[in-house]
């Protein structure tokens, strides 16, 4: 964002001299944390990476615990609620706030296997179509412009209609339905380093095609992915909850957060805490996840430094 | 120009041949027996089998039966609905105005605020104003549609009672489908109420769609005008002693434009992406429901024409988008 002072000189100094990967961190750390959004995007992050590790010790209730005296109890401010219950109960008298913090699980976990799978095989499919070029690269682009005719989340749908539903499914459609992004950044980056003097000196030196593609020239191409991965981590929760919320992500009774907003949806003018509240988890990681991008964004890229 | 479009055109060929493989291939790659999933009819004797079997042309080579296929999608022949027995090249058209007119709407809504917003904010950089915006921005960027459609129902539909719930409009009204696009054909047939009804029924479908590429147009907006405002043609107009108001809109925004058009073409797909959400909680007859009910009813001929003919429209609109950026900017033609 705005906050631009200026890095005081000494600071500098000891980075441009000293190489060390600690050295490197530190830098990074001083323009990422100049970025106040981030920072807090950064902290809400290791919150919730807690909360979701933690689950079974944190949740009040187990998440698929059913109430019978107590169905759509109000969160405890209102008026009928109980403190038992802090965000109430759903329709079947299960606890919101112990699913919400199972949930977390849920939407980590998706984010970290979609981008996983996405960024691996984005990065590897990308280097071969930037290494090698010619009739390699026109077939792998032409594929990827394939997937990328069509709208994301209509793609991933139909994909869980052949596959079946299921959360394993949803994954595996939208980590394909990213990995076109990454192909073409990892291409564009790798052909732009390929013709460098510290690759030609690698390449006189005897490396092969292996190491050249993947020791010599990716290590110095991975600014932009980072940052497209940050951006698929929270596509990735977005869309999963989108399908689930469709019916054809997780099923129920999986304490997935747009799973149980598809639950809930017939109850939206009833009893507003079991609509409102799993969409708030939603947005609120999805807003910490990009808050940190933007500030990996403005640490990573060069351009954008001291601008 | 011309060379360029050829060119443009020559790289599109191919992928809509892919696009269509795998169209054709999707029904294949389904679970159990095409010839029943295409025909709908689950229990068939051995000679029924046989003969829908020929009659969709499955006892030929495969590669046959692709051509076949792209021989007929060239024709117009998409397939025909299982649940409907229409052609589902027809029910797109029916449906599709709903869809182009809540995009359009929603395009609109996004401009119209996205642009100043991001124009002001770039100028007042790091004033309060501009962190409000691009904090609101960044909370857009980062919404789940879907909840925020259903988040609007409470309080606008709900507690204020001021919006109604779903379609696109009270069923008190009949009148004649003249465009299909009913903001138009409620106005001109002078039934009393009836647009206001119209436009009362868009208007949340408007901002839900409208969301995020307001989100991402404001965004876009700024950083395209802090950039254009440190150029040396800038301060130049500056110097000559132009107002700020000249300066900004005359020579700044109409470069800062170029990446913005970029942007606003890109949201093609993301709106088409957004109507399946959309229309789904609004119940509004378009295709982005019509393509959800598909899916549920396992109409797959519907699932198979509709993602071919989705496809080709976005790689349409994508070609014309080029085309108007080559047009602006004559160094991309090279």
């Amino acid at each position: 964002m705005a906050g631009t002072s200026a890095p005081s000189t000494e600071f500098t100094g000891s980075v441009s001299v000293d190489p060390s990967r600690r050295a490197r961190f530190a830098e990074f750390w001083y323009y990422f944390s100049e970025n106040r959004g981030a920072v807090i995007g950064f902290w809400f992050f290791v919150f919730l990476v807690l909360v979701a590790i933690f689950a079974p010790l944190i949740a009040p209730h187990a998440p698929n615990a059913q109430y019978r005296d107590a169905v759509l109890v109000p969160p405890f401010w209102q008026e009928g609620g109980r403190v038992s219950y802090l965000l109430g109960t759903d329709p079947v008298g299960r606890d919101i706030l112990s699913r919400l913090i199972y949930g977390t699980r849920y939407s980590l976990f998706i984010g970290v296997i979609v981008t996983t799978i996405a960024l691996v095989g984005g990065i590897f499919i990308g280097v071969i179509a930037g290494y090698f070029r010619g009739w390699v690269d026109i077939v792998i682009m032409r594929l990827m412009d394939i997937i990328l005719a069509f709208p994301s989340l209509l793609l991933a749908l139909v994909l869980v209609a052949v596959l079946g539903p299921g959360l394993t499914n949803a994954m595996i459609a939208i980590a394909l339905v990213f990995q076109p992004h990454f192909v073409r950044l990892t291409r564009a980056a790798v052909m732009s380093e390929k013709s460098r003097d510290y690759v030609v000196g690698a390449k006189v030196a005897g490396a092969g095609h292996l190491r050249l593609m993947f020791r010599t020239i990716l290590p110095n191409c991975m600014a932009p992915l980072i940052v497209q991965a940050t951006l698929s981590f929270s596509n990735a929760i977005l869309d999963a909850a989108a399908l689930g919320f469709l019916g054809m992500g997780a099923q129920p009774p999986t304490p997935e957060w747009g799973t149980m907003l598809a639950e809930a949806r017939e109850f939206i003018l009833r009893a507003w805490w079991v609509v409102t509240l799993p969409g708030l988890a939603i947005l609120i990681t999805v807003l910490a996840i990009n808050l940190m991008g933007d500030g990996l964004r403005d640490a990573l890229d060069p351009k954008l430094k001291r601008s | 120009m011309f060379r360029f479009l050829l060119g443009r055109i020559a790289v599109l060929i191919p992928t809509f041949i892919g696009v269509s493989i795998i169209a054709f291939s999707f029904i294949r790659m389904l679970p159990g027996d095409p010839v029943a999933l295409l025909s709908g009819e689950r229990v068939m004797s051995a000679e029924r089998h046989a003969e829908i079997s020929h009659q969709l042309g499955f006892d030929r080579p495969i590669v046959i039966q692709y051509l076949d296929y792209l021989w007929g999608v060239l024709r117009g022949d998409f397939g025909t609905s299982i649940s409907t027995k229409s052609p589902v090249l027809d029910q797109f058209f029916q449906l599709f105005p709903a869809t182009l007119e809540l995009s359009l709407c929603a395009i609109i809504f996004a401009v119209v605020i996205g642009i100043p917003a991001g124009v002001f904010a770039a100028i007042k950089r790091g004033s309060f104003f501009d962190q409000l915006t691009m904090g609101t921005a960044l909370i857009g960027f980062s919404m789940p549609i879907f909840w925020w459609g259903l988040l609007l129902i409470i309080l606008f539909s709900g507690v204020l009672q001021w919006t109604p719930v779903s379609g696109r409009i009270s069923l008190m009204y009949f009148f004649p489908n003249v465009t299909g696009f009913m903001l138009i054909d409620s106005l001109i047939s002078g039934e009393p109420g009836a647009f206001k009804s119209a436009v009362s029924h868009l208007i949340l479908p408007t901002i839900v769609l409208g969301t995020i590429p307001l989100a991402v147009i404001a965004r876009q907006t700024r950083s395209a005008m802090l950039e254009v405002l440190s150029e040396d043609y800038v301060r130049t107009a500056r110097a000559k002693g132009l107002s700020t108001l000249r300066v900004v809109g005359v020579h700044a925004l109409r470069n800062a434009m170029i990446p913005v058009i970029t942007t606003i073409g890109l949201q093609v797909g993301v709106m088409l992406a957004g109507a399946i959400l959309t229309e789904t909680i609004f119940s509004w007859p378009g295709i982005g429901k019509w393509m959800v009910d598909s899916v549920f009813r396992r109409d797959y001929p519907v699932i198979q024409g509709g993602l071919l003919i989705i496809a080709g429209l976005i790689m349409l609109v994508n070609l014309i988008v080029d085309l108007l950026y080559g047009l602006v900017n004559p160094r991309i033609r090279h």
